[in-house]
């Protein structure tokens, strides 16, 4: 017999169908997908974290400057990329089970802690929560950068990047990256690298967002670089008065008057 | 790739994690501690494996707590191999464990796609492993020092990641014995080379090579 309470988690139980009707050539719903640039730096005393802020919807731009570095505690933040609701979501649950966790503990929770969190919720899903995420912060440890892919698996890298820009921003660090940077050299590094996401990659673009976590002070710097800004059009392109001959003109009184009479009369309202 | 000598094993990995065609880790360290003489070696999803090792890491620390000694490496396999039997349909895992333990000493065990749980004297898996088989066949000898281990892993290693696309990067390598853990690098500029077909068409004798012609591309 079939329960009557629905169980935990996701429902899977209109796949098959919905692949059926995938295959017979109706086409699924489509996700808001951030096609992204996302990457993180380590360097002598933190981590920064950057990202561009276009959202996309298939081939349609769906938001021009969006943002994608989330928050997850004072000190540990995360680049969101693959199904923006997802990230968004997920970020925000975790974000809230750590300060939670912080609460019970009693201490500043660990970067560890937050990538632990997050890899085992989408290890959970199997990958049918779209997150891929770039993890950085600083608690009692050090510096830690994290990725997390959809599936759950982790890397701990100096440098790291994700989403479709990947390839481009990867380049940039390959050729660009030292150890022991200074917080300078590593912000210019990490506004490259977003910037060769943006201009080399249909999936981002727009502006560039970055973070500065070391142990004392987060600094985020939300459109530190906007290098797509609209220019004022040179020329106007409206047409000039008189343009368009006619020639009959007839103006009508759209106005409709109407008079009242009272009938019986007596009943007036008051307007004292 | 796990390898057991008198007096303790020598697990080695390559470091090449990939998503496709896209190397995502050149630098990953797939020698995975799950207790203080237990490692184990992970091949197939990244998330699987790192999934189980976490879940027998948090097995093995309870086990140690409540039995106030530390787990025998059968031990520690048999909860791997639990695991992936019981989900056998869900996880794409290969799996080496291999350590130290007072009771029987270095052991390696080999735990396979299906779930299966093999002691084995040496043990290799992932994709390059197919093309190693031979070379340890022919190699392995019973009764090995440290050293002698330690260079048979390397080879190994090294010839598996030139045949291998999906192999590469770096080699990683433990020493567990009863006094400790001892972990080993070899940079991929310093990998064993062996044959590199350099003395393939060898030019024709008493012709002088012509030196290659080095021409600057032009660019507009």
């Amino acid at each position: 017999m079939a329960s009557v309470f629905s169980p935990p988690g996701f429902d899977f139980s209109n796949q098959l169908r919905n692949n059926f009707m995938a295959q017979k050539g109706l086409p699924l719903p489509k996700a808001t997908s951030t096609g992204t640039t996302i990457v993180g730096c380590l360097f002598d005393g933190g981590i920064v974290l950057g990202a561009d802020t276009r959202a996309t919807e298939g081939p349609i731009v769906a938001d021009k400057n969006c943002e994608k570095i989330h928050y997850i505690t004072e000190s540990i933040r995360c680049c969101g990329a693959g199904t923006a609701a997802d990230t968004e979501f997920t970020t925000a649950l975790i974000s809230s089970n750590m300060e939670l966790h912080g609460l019970t503990t009693g201490r500043k929770p660990r970067v560890v802690t937050a990538m632990t969190m997050l890899k085992q919720m989408l290890f959970r899903y199997q990958g049918q929560v779209g997150a891929a995420l770039v993890l950085g912060g600083v608690d009692s440890t050090g510096p830690h950068l994290f990725t997390i892919a959809p599936h759950g698996s982790t890397d701990k890298l100096p440098y790291v990047t994700m989403g479709s820009g990947s390839l481009a921003a990867m380049a940039v660090f390959e050729s660009g990256w030292k150890a022991n940077m200074s917080r300078e050299a590593a912000l210019q590094l990490v506004k490259d690298a977003i910037a060769a996401g943006i201009f080399n990659d249909l999936g981002s673009g727009s502006n560039i967002d970055a973070c500065i976590i070391t142990a004392s002070h987060t600094e985020m710097l939300r459109n530190v670089e906007m290098p797509n800004q609209r220019v004022e059009k040179e020329r106007q392109y409206g047409f000039r008065r008189g343009t368009t001959a006619w020639k009959t003109e007839n103006v009508r009184s759209l106005i409709v008057n109407e008079e009242i009479t009272l009938l019986g009369g007596g009943d007036e309202m008051d307007t004292t | 790739m796990a390898v057991q000598f008198t007096d303790g094993v020598v697990v080695g990995a390559d470091s090449r994690t990939t998503m496709g065609s896209y190397i995502a880790n050149r630098v990953t360290d797939k020698l995975t501690h799950v207790h203080d003489r237990v490692y184990c070696c992970r091949s197939g999803s990244a998330a699987d494996t790192q999934a189980v090792a976490d879940i027998v890491h948090q097995h093995l620390q309870l086990y140690s707590q409540v039995s106030g000694a530390p787990p025998p490496v059968h031990t520690a396999a048999s909860i791997f191999q639990k695991l992936c039997y019981e989900n056998k349909d869900a996880l794409s895992a290969g799996i080496i464990v291999a350590g130290w333990d007072k009771e029987v000493g270095p052991s390696v065990y080999n735990i396979p796609l299906g779930g299966g749980l093999f002691r084995q004297p040496w043990a290799i898996g992932g994709s390059g492993s197919t093309y190693v088989y031979g070379y340890c066949d022919a190699t392995y000898k019973e009764g090995c020092g440290r050293d002698e281990t330690v260079n048979f892993v390397k080879n190994t290693l090294a010839l598996a990641m030139s045949r291998d696309g999906s192999s590469g990067g770096v080699i990683r390598m433990c020493v567990i014995t009863e006094e400790g853990v001892e972990r080993l690098f070899v940079p991929g500029n310093e990998l064993p080379q062996f044959w590199q077909g350099s003395e393939v068409l060898p030019n024709p004798k008493g012709k002088a090579v012509p030196e290659p012609q080095v021409v600057p591309m032009v660019v507009e």
